[in-house]
């Protein structure tokens, strides 16, 4: 236990004080793991194009596995060109025959059922998104798969309220939309692109991510029973040139892609000089702000929440942390001994808090960053909690205390459970140097006087800030970033827009 | 260190307390699933620090005696079930419950200090408290003035607090903040600071007496009281829900909160106690259970 929050402080009559919080022995929880039961995983999946799982015109497939033991779940197909040429055409002819005549109130029945029958199916859901993915139960029964229904119902029950939307206006919708989606939240991202998509009067070609392609085959599934016209949704998997063949196809309207800023970067490129429409929703570096007047414990929990939520894969982790130099001390205190209590295993265990790093390649660019913050000189620290044996990637909640705004781990997304702690004195201070970043998804901001919020939250570059909480989504609250964090927005009305021709 | 060196805060400026983020903090406790070995180990736990509690204008010698027998021999048919901490009576009845629990190891806890309204003259509170001790309480619990607290006279509440504890002696002394009569977290706070400074050796919820009673929310306000002060002084002080706990999965809950805001160091009766008549035999049905592979019914289980 070399690394327990076990620390001296200086009492008021200036003796030493031991007062460390002993959070490891004693009476400890039993294994709480979801049952697996009844969950069906098939050993091969097809590419769902025209309303059918087809095989892929290579007769290629690749394997996806659970990062927690590295055991392979299935085989997936891998699209090429063909494939993808195969689905926008679907996608087209769905689009121009059946999805853009149909009245607006039908597509949102269908979108509804989607919704129903996602929650009917919940617990597959949850579990699946668990053993592919390795993001804790907890996370995924509690916050992707409601988010994801959630979603479905917002967007549906716009679908026939559009001109209510933008009064005076007459929208309507671009055509096929091409969606690329990332591996942190497989499901809930499918939800976010498809549904404000299908609600606007388009249709889908989306690929869902390498490593994570299960849920959104099972939402292929769903979309077949909800008995959705042939062609309106696709869903097919691959690699980046997959993603590549979809961004780069001459037939495709509108490109929406969530992933690396670098690959947004591609994307963009592509397109230029095309009319396809985009919207990029890139990686963070959110600020979160903790001034001195705070709720300090609570703020800790947000920090918590902020960083370690989902392995910290999730682009707008708050993974700069500032502190008030006032309050710096406590905060860190604080944050170590809350640490102690994070449970980080088996992701299907109910009482994991921190699941595994979701793939080998990943776990090695985290394990890169951690080297170079040792190397700039910040203070590294681990909580002391054990990591399974084994197989898996796994990674302790980290810190890195005394950073400066010059460090690497302060300036480039980790996409990880690693944070980086800077102190600050003033506001002006603060939010200087929370803007000093080629980056802007999200911010956070913790103090208990609301004219504090507002004037930060005014002039903080971020597109979404949470004061006195963090990562609270909500389908009718749109979502995207400023600068190289993006651009578009996803969710709620703005998210209605990026679909339309208003 | 003693006492005698700390440096007393001024309790305007105690720290502000986010209602949505306990409930949030509140909301993790309770997800955490206590299954077998931790449930059955917890169980045992949760009646080792029960403050057995009646707390009657028509209590009697007799009904006192009959719960002292049931504070030591909660259900003799299974084996190995724990004794509870203490029991809670009025001072009147302090020497019955003294002489039935003689040899124990059970304490004797009085509600003093003009219990529950704590509504009565300083020198009133303070021959109630010495009464209690005299008679043989091994524990006192008292009430704050709430008015004058929420009048803002700190200073009144802070000083009864410190003349009860000289009052006290060698008893322990739990300070009720009565928290359902205190209306917002913050002053939940505020309160617990004002006790943890003062003296107090634990400090309780609520008499029972008042809805709500004890909560999750209150009761991880002063938990993380009793962190910051152990922070600042390195001294341990106790902290005892009381009221409305009264089912074991919630008393589990309760378990889960301390275990992850103040460590293993005060999983003890000597530091937590649950203040409630009826969580005994939730419990108890639920050993029962892990037992005999069903539940019986409650009639299996004493009513004293």
């Amino acid at each position: 236990m070399a690394t327990t929050a076990k620390q001296k402080i200086k009492a008021s009559n200036g003796n030493s004080i031991d007062s460390s919080l002993d959070f490891n022995s004693g009476w400890s929880y039993s294994p709480a793991p979801e049952s697996t039961d009844h969950i069906e995983i098939k050993d091969q999946y097809e590419l769902f194009i025209n309303g059918k799982f087809v095989k892929p015109a290579k007769g290629k497939y690749f394997p996806t596995i659970n990062p927690a033991n590295e055991k392979r779940l299935s085989m997936v197909a891998e699209a090429t060109k063909e494939d993808v040429d195969k689905a926008v055409k679907a996608a087209r002819n769905a689009y121009n025959n059946v999805w853009s005549k149909m009245p607006a109130r039908e597509r949102g029945k269908y979108i509804y059922r989607i919704a129903r029958i996602m929650q009917e199916r919940a617990r597959e859901f949850a579990v699946i998104e668990t053993l592919d993915g390795g993001k804790t139960i907890r996370e995924a029964r509690d916050v992707d798969v409601p988010l994801a229904a959630a979603h479905f119902f917002y967007y549906a029950g716009w679908a026939d309220k559009l001109e209510y939307a933008f009064p005076g206006k007459s929208p309507h919708p671009l055509g096929v939309a091409g969606q690329i989606i990332p591996w942190n939240f497989p499901l809930l991202m499918a939800a976010w692109k498809i549904a404000p998509a299908l609600a606007c009067g388009n249709t889908v070609v989306l690929k869902s991510a390498e490593t994570t392609p299960l849920t959104s085959l099972k939402l292929a599934e769903v979309i077949q029973e909800a008995g959705l016209p042939d062609g309106v949704v696709n869903i097919i998997t691959g690699a980046g040139a997959t993603g590549a063949e979809i961004v780069n196809h001459p037939d495709i309207n509108k490109v929406a892609f969530t992933g690396s800023t670098a690959v947004g970067k591609i994307i963009q490129n592509a397109i230029a000089g095309t009319d396809k429409k985009a919207t990029l929703e890139l990686g963070g570096k959110a600020a979160n702000i903790v001034l001195d007047d705070a709720p300090l414990d609570q703020a800790v929990e947000g920090i918590i929440n902020g960083i370690y939520f989902n392995q910290g894969h999730v682009c707008c982790a708050g993974s700069r942390l500032f502190i008030q130099e006032d309050v710096a001390d406590i905060v860190v205190r604080k944050l170590k001994d809350r640490m102690e209590s994070l449970i980080v295993g088996d992701p299907m265990d109910k009482n994991t808090d921190i699941g595994a790093i979701n793939s080998k390649e990943q776990l090695g660019v985290i394990n890169k960053y951690i080297k170079i913050g040792k190397g700039e000189g910040a203070e590294f620290y681990q909580s002391s909690c054990s990591l399974p044996n084994g197989k898996g990637f796994w990674c302790k909640p980290t810190l890195f205390l005394n950073v400066s705004q010059s460090h690497r781990i302060a300036q480039e997304e980790i996409f990880g459970p690693v944070l980086a702690v800077q102190t600050f004195r003033t506001v002006e201070e603060v939010i200087e140097k929370a803007n000093n970043t080629p980056y802007g998804l999200s911010a956070g901001v913790w103090t208990d006087k609301g004219a504090k919020i507002f004037n930060m939250t005014n002039k903080l570059r971020a597109g979404v800030i949470w004061a006195n909480t963090y990562n609270k989504f909500d389908p009718a609250s749109p979502f995207g970033g400023y600068k190289e964090s993006g651009f578009g927005r996803e969710g709620g009305l703005h998210g209605l827009a990026a679909y339309l021709h208003v | 260190m003693s006492t005698n060196t700390l440096e007393i805060p001024d309790f305007r400026h105690s720290p502000r307390v986010d209602e949505v983020g306990i409930e949030e903090r509140v909301s993790r406790f309770t997800k955490r699933s206590i299954k077998t070995d931790a449930k059955h180990a917890g169980l045992h736990l949760i009646l080792s620090m029960i403050d057995l509690t009646t707390l009657e204008g028509k209590d009697t010698e007799g009904k006192v005696r009959q719960m002292c027998y049931k504070a030591k021999h909660l259900h003799d048919s299974i084996e190995g079930i724990p004794k509870v901490a203490a029991v809670c009576v009025y001072p009147s009845l302090v020497r019955v419950a003294k002489k039935e629990l003689d040899g124990s190891g059970i304490n004797v806890a009085a509600v003093a200090t003009a219990f529950p309204s704590g509504q009565a003259p300083k020198a009133v509170k303070i021959a109630d408290t010495k009464f209690a001790v005299k008679e043989g309480a091994d524990e006192v619990d008292m009430v704050i003035s709430r008015g004058k607290f929420l009048e803002g006279d700190y200073k009144f509440v802070f000083d009864e607090i410190v003349a009860v504890k000289e009052a006290c002696g060698n008893a322990h002394l739990k300070v009720i903040l009565e928290t359902g009569e205190l209306s917002t977290l913050d002053n939940v706070r505020r309160a617990s600071d004002i006790a943890l400074y003062a003296g107090a050796d634990f400090i309780k919820t609520s008499t029972g007496k008042v809805s709500p009673a004890a909560t999750m929310q209150v009761t991880l306000v002063m938990l993380e009281a009793i962190r910051d002060f152990y922070y600042a002084t390195g001294k341990m002080v106790g902290m005892k829900p009381a009221g409305g706990i009264s089912k074991s999965k919630l008393a589990l809950h309760y378990l889960v909160m301390l275990k992850e805001t103040l460590g293993n160091a005060w999983m003890t009766s000597e530091w937590f106690r649950f203040g409630a008549s009826s969580l005994a035999n939730d419990v108890l049905m639920q050993l029962a259970k892990q037992e005999y592979g069903n539940y019986q019914s409650m009639d299996y289980f004493s009513l004293d």
